[in-house]
């Protein structure tokens, strides 16, 4: 289950919670595949990630890396494999069961509630947290307004740990493209998570927004002691931030390393030679 | 900062109380004093049910964002599931009113979650097309029970209905909406709404969410089917057809998706409207047709858009513009 301090401390309190100390992996995937059809668009998938693991999912496009996300949320149902979420295995389970297993994620093309205000959106995130009924809700019994008050305290935390406190209040849809993308992962933290998944988060970013994006994440790993997967294609912000990166192509692992080895593996360099030629083709 | 007035959302309530209770006694000094006859007394009784069938349909519609085709379907289980009611018992007039408001709202409400169900586990438009079915099936069902009268209607039920209740009905069934969508109920069904797949992702139950919305849009369908039922005191299974519900939903549309009170405003003007304009019930459908185009041509999000009036909200600014007015003279006099 969800090791759930409710509170998990932010920055401003300057507190390292102590989470799982344990270094047992948060997340096992064994051989895990998908076809479409008769596509198969990933095969043979395993992947180990730590506890506190800052990893990093690359590959051309198309290699099949947001569908490895899809199937670690369960958006599509694995073919083949295992998936194994602080120990346990979470075959059958649906998305929003995943989510409060421990598994928040962002989407590669933006996914906000994007006519609802920035602290709704975050709002919406913390629905787990809260636990007063519908009837208490209509009723507006005192359980109602505490948990709001609490909510929305929390919400505006969390805000604050991205620097966006102040744009509470503002139309999701209508922020600047980069504190959209920013919005994404803190409604993703407010869940509660134990591994955040984050699909190219830097795409559309200009390199001081990048370079901003690279603090934000190893912020939210220390703060949040949490484990973070990433797909991302700007190789600075992945060799700047990862400690573990898997390499996909065609839906296979082609290779596995620090990002040293990745720099200097000959298939991993063949691979994205090899595809940007076909690219121009 | 601007001083605030009414900052607790908690004086919100208080404020928005005293102002219903305000209304109500306008309208109750009106009738009893005779300002207002009989026929026009009578009129507010529909509106009161329509603004509850369009406001608990722009809950399934604006909120959640699904496509309903039958609510008048699910009026229709709660009109006659309270006559039937009603007209079986011999309670005190109002214990035996209140049980069949709760008995329809129950009864439509168990009917919401067996037709959503099937078709909101699935993501897509499979609702409307459900509902429509369900619109009419039921219909054939009233026409061919024997206990709902049969084609010939439901006659002989009492005449429960009068202004006091359908404003106290109105108003709580409205309430009831306003505060289940400010609540993490209500901001799971919006989240729905706006990104099926980001609400999942954010562990929102999309399915249990999508069917308490529906099942709950359709209950208070059940409840305005009573006030109904009570006050025409005869029911024909063909008023709760196809033609019905899309005439609600031309009311939520106008109003605004997401809007209640838009859709309050748009229950209120297109109930009165037929009863101002002599005759105008022949041309229902082309008014409603012609409005609907000028709206989606002007104003394609509905009178009021998804705003949803605050009287607090709008008397701190009225204030705060006075206060400033008052400023601005001091300023000169000195
Ligand atoms: N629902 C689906 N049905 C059929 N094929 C799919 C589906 N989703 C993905 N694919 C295919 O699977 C392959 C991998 O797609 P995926 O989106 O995972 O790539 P990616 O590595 O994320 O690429 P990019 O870097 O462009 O985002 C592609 O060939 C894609 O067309
Ligand atoms: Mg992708």
């Amino acid at each position: 289950m969800k090791t759930h301090t409710k509170m998990v401390p932010v920055p401003s309190q300057g507190i390292i919670p102590e989470r799982d100390l344990d270094k047992s992996p948060v997340l096992e995937i064994v051989r895990l595949g998908i076809d479409f059809g008769g596509l198969t668009a990933v095969e043979d998938f395993s992947l180990i990630i730590g506890r506190t693991e800052i990893a990093g999912l690359i590959g051309p496009n198309g290699a099949g890396k947001t569908t490895v996300f899809n199937l670690l949320t369960n958006v599509y149902e694995p073919t083949r494999g295992t998936i194994l979420l602080n120990g346990r295995n979470t075959r059958g389970l649906k998305t929003y069961q995943l989510n409060k297993m421990g598994i928040a994620r962002t989407f590669q093309n933006i996914r906000l509630f994007k006519d609802l205000t920035v602290l709704d959106n975050v709002k919406i995130a913390l629905h787990n947290e809260m636990d007063y009924s519908a009837v208490e809700a209509v009723l507006r019994l005192p359980s109602y307004w505490r948990a709001e008050r609490i909510s929305t305290e929390r919400a505006m935390e969390l805000l604050s740990v991205l620097g966006m406190q102040d744009m509470a209040g503002s139309i999701a849809g209508s922020l600047p493209y980069g504190a959209q993308r920013r919005l994404e992962i803190v409604r993703a933290l407010a869940t509660n998570p134990s591994i955040l998944l984050l699909d190219e988060p830097a795409a559309g970013m200009n390199p001081s927004e990048t370079a901003e994006l690279m603090e934000n994440i190893r912020k939210i790993r220390d703060v949040f002691n949490i484990a973070i997967l990433l797909i991302e294609h700007d190789m600075n912000l992945v060799m700047g931030v990862c400690e573990g990166i898997a390499v996909l192509n065609y839906g296979r692992i082609i290779a596995k390393g620090t990002p040293e080895e990745i720099q200097n593996n000959p298939t991993v360099i063949e691979a994205y030679l090899g595809h940007s030629g076909g690219e121009q083709a | 900062m601007e001083k605030k007035l009414f900052k607790s959302t908690k004086s919100r309530y208080i404020l928005n109380i005293l102002a219903i209770a305000l209304v109500f006694a306008v309208i109750a000094l009106l009738i009893e004093g005779k300002v207002l006859n009989r026929y026009q007394a009578n009129l507010l009784i529909p509106v009161c049910y329509n603004i509850i069938l369009v406001v608990s349909l722009n809950l399934a519609a604006g909120f959640l964002g699904q496509l309903p085709l039958g609510h008048a379907g699910f009026m229709a289980v709660g009109a006659y599931t309270a006559a039937i009611f009603t007209k079986a018992v011999d309670l005190p007039g109002p214990l035996e009113f209140v049980i069949a408001i709760v008995l329809a709202a129950l009864m439509a409400g168990l009917f919401g979650v067996l037709i959503g169900l099937p078709a909101l586990r699935l993501r897509g438009d499979y609702l409307a097309i459900i509902t429509l079915g369900f619109g009419e099936i039921i219909r054939v069902i009233i026409v061919n029970l024997s206990i709902t009268g049969g084609a010939f209607g439901l006659s002989g039920i009492q005449g429960h209905t009068n202004y006091i209740w359908a404003f106290v009905v109105m108003v709580i069934s409205v309430y009831i909406v306003v505060t289940l969508i400010r609540s993490r109920h209500g901001r799971a069904i919006l989240s729905i709404r706006e990104n099926e797949i980001a609400a999942e992702s954010c562990g929102i139950h999309t399915t249990y969410y999508k069917t308490l919305g529906f099942a709950v849009a359709a209950a208070l369908a059940g409840v305005a089917g009573a006030l109904y039922a009570h006050y025409l005191k005869i029911l024909d299974p063909s008023t709760f057809g196809f033609m019905k519900s899309c005439e609600l939903l031309v009311m939520v549309v106008l109003g605004g998706m997401g809007s209640v009170i838009g859709s309050v405003i748009s229950a209120t003007g297109l109930t009165l409207l037929p009863e101002l304009l002599r005759g105008f019930d022949d041309y229902r459908m082309i008014v409603y047709s012609l409005l609907l185009i000028i709206v989606m041509i002007f104003k394609p999000s509905g009178l009021m858009g998804t705003y949803d009036f605050s009287l607090g909200g709008t008397m701190d600014s009225f204030f705060a513009k006075i206060r400033s007015l008052f400023k601005r003279k001091e300023a000169k006099n000195k």
